[in-house]
């Protein structure tokens, strides 16, 4: 039996091993808004107004070294337009709902809530209440990224950069990823989405992401048709 | 207050960034093979986040085969196509790269 209460629970038990990396990410937020210059009130506002790791580090990192905003803005956007991606795939789940429903868990759609939240649709289609999944993931690494973005302002940089933890990024990816690398046609669109990334890595403003997925989509298209025939 | 403004500004499209597939797609329109294209999405857009994070260094750079990134992330992986499991991948790349750093480095 699917109800609202056991839906929310797993999507907190799934989107919790995230949590590793995003407990350190939020703290070294936090302490590099206080570092940069910009002050309590603007670094935690930053996290709940844009909540998304990366786009607000590129903001306060292009505002504190001069940029103009217009610049600033765009990057920080270019980095967010691969929830449209992420938008595109829930919205086959979530189109039942009312509008007011899909303003409040739009905000929650993130990197981690996205990726066990698809896993959780994908596999429990029949179940009516499976948006409750996404509330779960999605506020759980709410309440974490806000709790840890105000460590990060009052205590500093409490985690050594020595310790090397942004790597637990890359990391937890890879572990979200590591089942499609069984399927041939995924593998090649992951290797070349990855090359991609790197070659494009100092396209204009942040967009290598957005440029490396879609043309590994685009593949991703090809392959389709392949399979068809 | 321009940063205010900025911040207020970015965190605005961010947010359309998550609505506006939701809201404007009809995924009753949407045709058999886009949708198929969509499970390619997290192989798709994954990658550009981990390949930059292992594979370039602080100056943008590509690091070495034998770097700790590299090896640790290799470590990640086999672990995780044996275990199939979300924790033990992340932990012991992890664990593999601090003991590189600290103990052999």
């Amino acid at each position: 039996m699917y109800t609202k209460k056991n839906s929310f629970l797993i999507g907190v038990s799934d989107v919790l091993p995230l949590m590793i990396p995003v407990v350190p990410f939020g703290i070294i937020f936090g302490a590099i808004g206080i570092e940069l210059g910009f002050g309590p009130y603007i670094t935690f506002a930053t996290s709940i107004i844009i909540f998304s790791g990366a786009s607000q580090i590129v903001i306060i990192q292009l505002l504190s070294a001069g940029a103009s905003s217009i610049v600033a803005i765009t990057s920080s956007s270019v980095v967010s337009t691969r929830h449209l991606l992420y938008g595109a795939v829930f919205n086959q789940y979530l189109n039942h709902l009312s509008i007011y429903w899909k303003l409040g868990l739009s905000y929650l759609l993130t990197d981690q809530a996205f990726a066990v939240s698809n896993e959780y649709f994908k596999e429990n289609t029949e179940n009516k209440f499976k948006h409750y999944h996404l509330i779960g993931s999605g506020l759980t690494l709410w309440l974490i990224w806000q709790f840890t973005t105000l460590i990060g302002i009052y205590l500093g940089s409490i985690v050594p950069d020595e310790l090397g933890l942004t790597f637990t990024i890359p990391l937890t990816f890879l572990a979200l990823l590591v089942n499609y690398f069984r399927k041939i046609d995924h593998l090649i669109v992951i290797v070349i989405s990855g090359l991609l990334s790197i070659l494009f890595y100092d396209a204009p403003f942040k967009s290598y992401i957005i440029i490396s997925s879609i043309f590994s989509l685009l593949v991703a298209s090809i392959f389709i048709r392949f399979k068809k025939k | 207050m321009s940063i205010w403004i900025s911040i207020i500004v970015a965190g605005l499209i961010n947010y359309l960034t998550r609505l506006g597939s939701v809201l404007i797609i009809n995924p009753k329109r949407m045709s058999e093979k886009t949708k198929q294209v969509l499970n390619y999405v997290p192989s798709a857009v994954f990658p550009a986040i981990i390949f930059p994070a292992v594979f370039l260094d602080l100056n943008e750079n590509l690091v070495r085969l034998n770097d700790p990134k590299v090896l640790s992330i290799l470590v990640a992986f086999i672990s995780g196509l044996i275990t199939k499991n979300l924790i033990v991948t992340i932990l012991s790349g992890l664990i593999c790269f601090w003991i590189l750093l600290f103990v052999i480095f």
